[in-house]
């Protein structure tokens, strides 16, 4: 299922000029489109140290083209020279940094669980409700998949208010759960059909329960497949805009929504905004660097048999 | 309760008999006291919002404690009447009752919403005014519009299809440092839509400073203005779009070239066949099931295309750039019509459940009639 190294043997290529022009051929693609990637990236983290001469002349290249400044981040006050003042924009941030931290991870967690419990019933088990049976519940959490959020959204805004859930994180935890368990249990199917069922079977043989089983026996083995799914969840929620922006008004406001406002009445601070685009983009970068494997783990279950 | 259920485990032919009826009696209990608490939690409330008493709660948040109350005895009741039965049914239940609360009740309520004349900024409040949100829809040229950049938007798929398909083969020709361009090429996909459409788009794409445009100037496009005329924004609007998502087609179908069997490869050189040939002949037709299945998971997110366009472009110019997730969420933000808005998103519901599941069908007929 993850990704694994390929060797090729180089036979297929017949001559050294040929062998010389594909690799040039492969290599150049590779730094081009590597490029493509990275660029947005610098750009976004260079705009944050210069000035507004700087960015309206197109400068690039930091030492050179312009001298550094801190200037972006001392406006979200977290600049060396303004860390330990106080400051009401670094307070904003930290807590709409805190807001996407508990209603991505609180959401993952929850669909981690409920759907790492229904996939494993489906899996196991031969269910039937009334005329549905294991296909048809199955569907019908998949099915969630395609509904848009724009449907749910004007429907939640008007029962939310109703219930007081209007603003608030949990509110927010709660339609990122339903937004991300159909992947999670899509994910989670394929990582418990991976698991041979004999297992369970001596476990009941000794004496557990089938939910003891499933604890002490299937989940630590699932427990990669487990982090797959949380984590591909967790990227999922970090950057959802569409019901945080209709959703949450001044308390449980996400980044992405503040990064959304920041339009001033004299044009846009460039600075300011690329050091909060920043900010904003920098703990999924090292997430998706540092645990590259598992979110690749997470897209190809079960797309690859 | 595991203790009382290892002895009416698997073993037992007919694991119902071996539970006591007082056991059973106690489910039932249990379930019946639930549902009465729910029901009389309702009631109460429905009597009170409609100001026929004087009990009642300020919010219908206790209705939802009610209804997750309702759920724990409805599970303890599948365990007590049925046993290990019960026990299996209980890994299913948390995730159903979660999703039945959050789907079906509020699709049916929008429903009900989609046939009302509702403005929250209005004071005249909810009016039920029939099928006239669905004959303003069909009249509607911009709503129309919207469906028809959807397709466009769709269609443009296709094209980051064959570019992830380049970069997957690139990534799994026989190259140094695999890792660090697997890891740079997914970067864009963890990014979030939002901070990428004002550095990319806002600043990066800017008319007078930004690199984008004067590389543009370089290449001698005098007048590199990405977002005024309608076709350059729709798709500088794509290309944004496909630079955050190329990463995910391109994982799963990196995935599918790798657990392709080297022996049909290599059997297709021994006969002779050129790279050309190779790949039309041997990876194309063998890579097609992982294709289909990754085009229409890219189908279904690109559906719910919005961010960018609302942060971008907020649907300009004059509606050149507007997805119908994004005219629906201005039509709110702007107008707060409610209902309207809502006639629109249940129209679009539907036309995507008919599309996809007609798109699923052709995708499995396809697959089969290739191989």
């Amino acid at each position: 299922m993850s990704v694994q190294t390929t060797d090729y043997t180089v036979s297929e290529i017949r001559s050294p000029a040929a062998f010389i022009a594909s690799r040039v051929f492969i290599y150049g693609a590779l730094v081009f489109w590597a490029f493509v990637c990275l660029f947005p990236i610098y750009w976004t983290i260079t705009t944050s140290f210069k000035s507004a001469v700087d960015v309206t002349q197109g400068h690039l290249i930091p030492f050179v083209d312009f001298a550094p400044d801190w200037k972006g981040w001392r406006s979200l006050g977290l600049s060396p020279d303004s860390i330990f003042q106080t400051s009401t924009v670094r307070d904003e941030f930290f807590k709409r940094f805190m807001n996407s931290v508990i209603t991505s991870v609180g959401a993952s967690a929850l669909a981690i669980v409920i759907g790492s419990l229904a996939a494993y019933g489906l899996v196991r088990y031969r269910y039937k409700f009334a005329w549905f049976k294991n296909e048809d519940i199955s569907f019908f959490f998949l099915s969630q998949l395609i509904l848009p959020p724009v449907v749910l959204a004007l429907p939640f805004l008007v029962l939310y208010r109703e219930v007081a859930l209007l603003d608030t994180r949990i509110g927010l935890v709660l339609l990122y759960t339903l937004m991300v368990l159909p992947i999670v249990i899509w994910i989670m199917r394929d990582q418990f059909n991976s698991i041979p069922v004999e297992l369970e079977e001596a476990a009941l043989v000794d004496g557990l329960s089938i939910w003891g089983a499933f604890f002490r026996i299937v989940m630590p083995i699932a427990l990669p497949g487990m982090v797959a799914a949380f984590i591909l969840a967790m990227v999922l929620c970090w950057n959802e805009y569409f019901f945080a922006a209709l959703l949450t008004s001044t308390d449980a406001k996400t980044i992405p929504v503040m990064v959304a406002s920041q339009t001033g009445s004299q044009g846009i601070n460039w600075w300011s905004m690329a050091a909060l685009a920043t900010a904003a983009i920098t703990p999924l970068a090292i997430i998706g660097v540092a645990l590259e494997r598992y979110l690749i783990m997470g897209m190809t279950a079960g797309s690859v048999k | 309760m595991a203790e009382q259920t290892s002895t009416a485990n698997a073993w037992a032919a007919n694991p119902a008999d071996l539970i006591p009826p007082g056991r059973k009696r106690l489910g039932w209990g249990l379930l019946a006291a639930a549902t009465l608490v729910l029901l009389a939690v309702i009631v109460v409330q429905i009597l009170y919002k409609t100001e026929m008493s004087t009990v009642g709660f300020d919010t219908w948040r206790p209705v939802i404690y009610a209804y997750i109350l309702w759920g724990i005895a409805l599970g303890a009741w599948q365990v007590l009447t049925r046993g290990e039965e019960g026990q299996r049914a209980l890994f299913l239940l948390p995730a159903l009752l979660f999703t039945i609360a959050m789907v079906i009740f509020p699709t049916l309520f929008g429903f009900y919403i989609a046939l009302t004349d509702w403005n929250l900024s209005s004071f005249a409040g909810r009016r039920f005014n029939g099928l006239d949100n669905f004959r303003q829809m069909l009249a509607d040229p911009y709503y129309r519009n919207a469906l028809f950049n959807m397709v466009l938007y769709v269609l443009a798929v296709l094209v980051e299809y064959v570019i992830a398909f380049g970069l997957a083969l690139l990534l799994n020709a026989q190259i140094r440092a695999r890792k660090f361009f697997r890891v740079v090429f997914l970067l864009p996909l963890m990014l979030s839509p939002v901070a990428v459409s004002w550095m990319v788009g806002k600043s990066l794409m800017e008319y007078r400073f930004g690199p984008a445009a004067t590389l543009a100037r370089h290449l001698g496009w005098d007048n590199p203005a990405f977002f005024s005329d309608p076709i350059t924004a729709r798709i500088s609007i794509m290309v944004l779009d496909a630079w955050t998502f190329i990463p995910f087609m391109m994982i799963m179908l990196l995935a599918g070239l790798q657990a392709m069997s080297r022996e049909v490869l290599e059997a297709a050189r021994v006969d002779g066949a050129t790279a050309w040939q190779t790949f039309w002949q041997v990876t194309f037709p063998l890579m097609l099931p992982v294709s289909v299945t990754a085009v229409i998971l890219r189908i279904i997110f690109k559906l719910k295309l919005a961010d960018i366009i609302i942060t971008l472009t907020s649907g300009g110019p004059g509606g050149a750039t507007d997805s119908v997730s994004s005219f629906i969420y201005r039509e709110y933000r702007d107008r707060s019509n409610v209902g309207y808005g809502t006639m629109l998103a249940m129209a679009y519901l539907v036309i995507i459940v008919v599309f996809v599941t007609w798109l699923l069908k052709f995708a499995s007929r396809f697959v089969r009639n290739v191989n």
